[in-house]
């Protein structure tokens, strides 16, 4: 039943604020719809469970509605009669999601709001997923509430702008009891079950093959394993194999985007049984491939690591010289490089440099073995 | 998102003005009082913006500790009647960019001193180490 009511309550939400209530009321209805179900559906669960939510929800809309004496009795007339429009068949988590990541939001307080609203998941899972006081991410929470308000609802919102947020919550991982990779991957396998978008199944099939590699990302004591090092029979299979033919899919309908792109350099590296085996040149072919559609420095970076294992280090190295300084891990691919080229000292010097730079502990602890590691 | 330790040096740091030189000690009790007000003003614009972390004022009264080798007794040193860089207190923030973090640690700098004037004190604005992002190869 937790299940079902999870996946009902963003469908409810969404009717109710297409219907005209404000977003911070529709919420509060929704949620005193949902205990009461909790109390009721255990000794008889109705028929029509939406329907049944969606009534109980209304109501006490209109009853604090109501209750509100400062309101006029011309207000009340608008709201009691929803406007005429499409029937309430189609998904309305979708709107929800779409109002959730609306572009007048930063990017923050889209995730937030998108993992209370459309995931259901608390105020405090949310906040203890990303490590700050319930406090602070209610006010997050509810400041975003406020900014969406004045957003009309049914204008079209930005694809670009989901996929982004949902990219930003899968690519959190987990850190409290929360699984966010997860619950990134559930809320696209949503969207991609109502949206023809190609590149909503590439962003779906992108984290179903990182998430595959999870296990074997870090040892039992959080040490971080890099791809070339990762026991690939830890791989799950299934994910992979899910992965493969959503991509394929999605790259039947001919409208390559950046997260198809992604998702097939991926793929391939999911295929091989070894860095050794793996279809470099493909790989490459897919980073120009990027590099034409989003013009970014950090992929031009992850680029020259593939140069690298095409042309050899030298090569790759030269490409590396045309990536901005300030790109993040430059310097560790550059060590990487001079390491496999054979000048162990520069790349002592240049590891040791990366691992003042990184950004993370688990990153740094393992730059900081390759250095040691090339000590002499 | 990203978190930053935002460390209050009070007398320490670069060059400081010359409001910032005054010691607490000389202030009013009300410059004192208004100073106080304003730090708790500063922490809960930032709970009302959702970007609070944590906070806390330091004690000046520091002891500098360490190991002296098995089953003997900690080392210590101190306390240091004037030390030039006194750590006065820190604030934890989790903002959106590394220009809301030093907009943020510059608001907090314009505390009132002696005369109400800001006294300019120096922030030191570190970045934390993340969690690792799932995307990195």
């Amino acid at each position: 039943m937790e299940d079902l009511l999870r996946d009902l309550s963003p469908q409810v939400l969404g009717i109710l604020v297409r219907r005209g209530a404000d977003f911070a009321a529709a919420e509060d209805a929704v949620q005193e719809a949902l205990v009461e179900a909790v109390r009721r559906w255990p000794d008889e669960l109705p028929a029509e469970p939406k329907g049944w939510l969606v009534t109980v929800a209304w109501r006490r809309f209109l009853d604090v509605r109501r209750s509100d004496v400062a309101r006029q009795r011309r207000e009340l007339a608008q709201v009691e009669e929803p406007p005429p429009g499409p029937t309430e068949d189609r998904d309305d988590t979708l709107l929800l999601l779409f109002l959730c990541c609306h572009p007048t939001l930063t990017p923050a307080s889209a995730v937030a709001l998108t993992l209370r609203a459309v995931g259901g998941l608390t105020t405090r899972q949310i906040a203890e997923a990303y490590l700050v006081p319930e406090a602070t991410m209610a006010q997050r929470i509810s400041r975003a509430k406020r900014t969406i308000g004045d957003v009309e609802v049914g204008t079209p919102g930005d694809l670009s702008t989901v996929l982004k947020v949902l990219y930003l919550i899968f690519n959190e991982g987990y850190t409290g009891e929360v699984d966010l990779a997860a619950e990134a991957i559930r809320l696209t396998r949503q969207l991609a079950g109502s949206s023809e978008e190609p590149e909503v199944a590439g962003l779906l099939a992108l984290m179903l093959l990182h998430h595959a590699r999870r296990a074997a990302r870090f040892t039992a004591d959080c040490t971080l394993v890099p791809l070339a090092e990762q026991d690939r029979s830890r791989w799950d299979e299934h994910a992979i194999a899910e992965g493969v033919v959503v991509l394929q899919a999605a790259l039947a309908r001919d409208r390559l985007g950046e997260y198809q792109a992604q998702a097939a350099i991926a793929a391939l590296h999911a295929d091989a049984r070894s860095t050794a085996e793996t279809d470099w040149p493909q790989v490459l072919e897919w980073y120009d491939e990027l590099v034409r559609l989003t013009d970014s420095p950090v992929v031009a970076l992850n680029r020259a690591v593939a140069v690298g294992e095409v042309d050899g280090p030298l090569a790759g190295l030269r490409a590396v010289e045309q990536v901005p300084l300030d790109v993040p891990r430059r310097t560790a691919v550059r060590a990487y490089l001079h390491e496999r080229a054979g000048d162990r000292s520069t790349a002592h010097d240049l590891y040791v440099a990366a691992a003042d730079q990184a950004t993370s502990t688990a990153e740094r602890d393992h730059l900081t073995r390759q250095a040691a590691r090339l000590h002499d | 998102m990203a978190k930053y330790l935002l460390l209050k040096h009070y007398r320490g740091g670069p060059d400081r003005t010359d409001y910032g030189n005054i010691p607490m000690s000389d202030w009013t009790p009300e410059e004192v009082s208004d100073h106080i007000a304003f730090m708790n003003h500063v922490a809960d614009d930032l709970r009302e913006r959702g970007e609070y972390v944590d906070g806390q004022a330091l004690s000046p009264d520091g002891t500098f500790v360490r190991y002296d080798g098995p089953g003997r007794p900690p080392v210590t040193d101190g306390p240091f009647a004037e030390t030039k860089d006194l750590i006065a207190g820190w604030m934890v923030i989790d903002v959106d960019s590394v220009d809301r973090a030093h907009e943020a640690a510059a608001y907090l700098s314009s505390a009132p001193g002696k005369g109400g004037e800001p006294i300019q004190e120096w922030i030191e604005v570190r970045p934390f180490l993340e969690e690792p992002k799932f995307v990195t190869d």
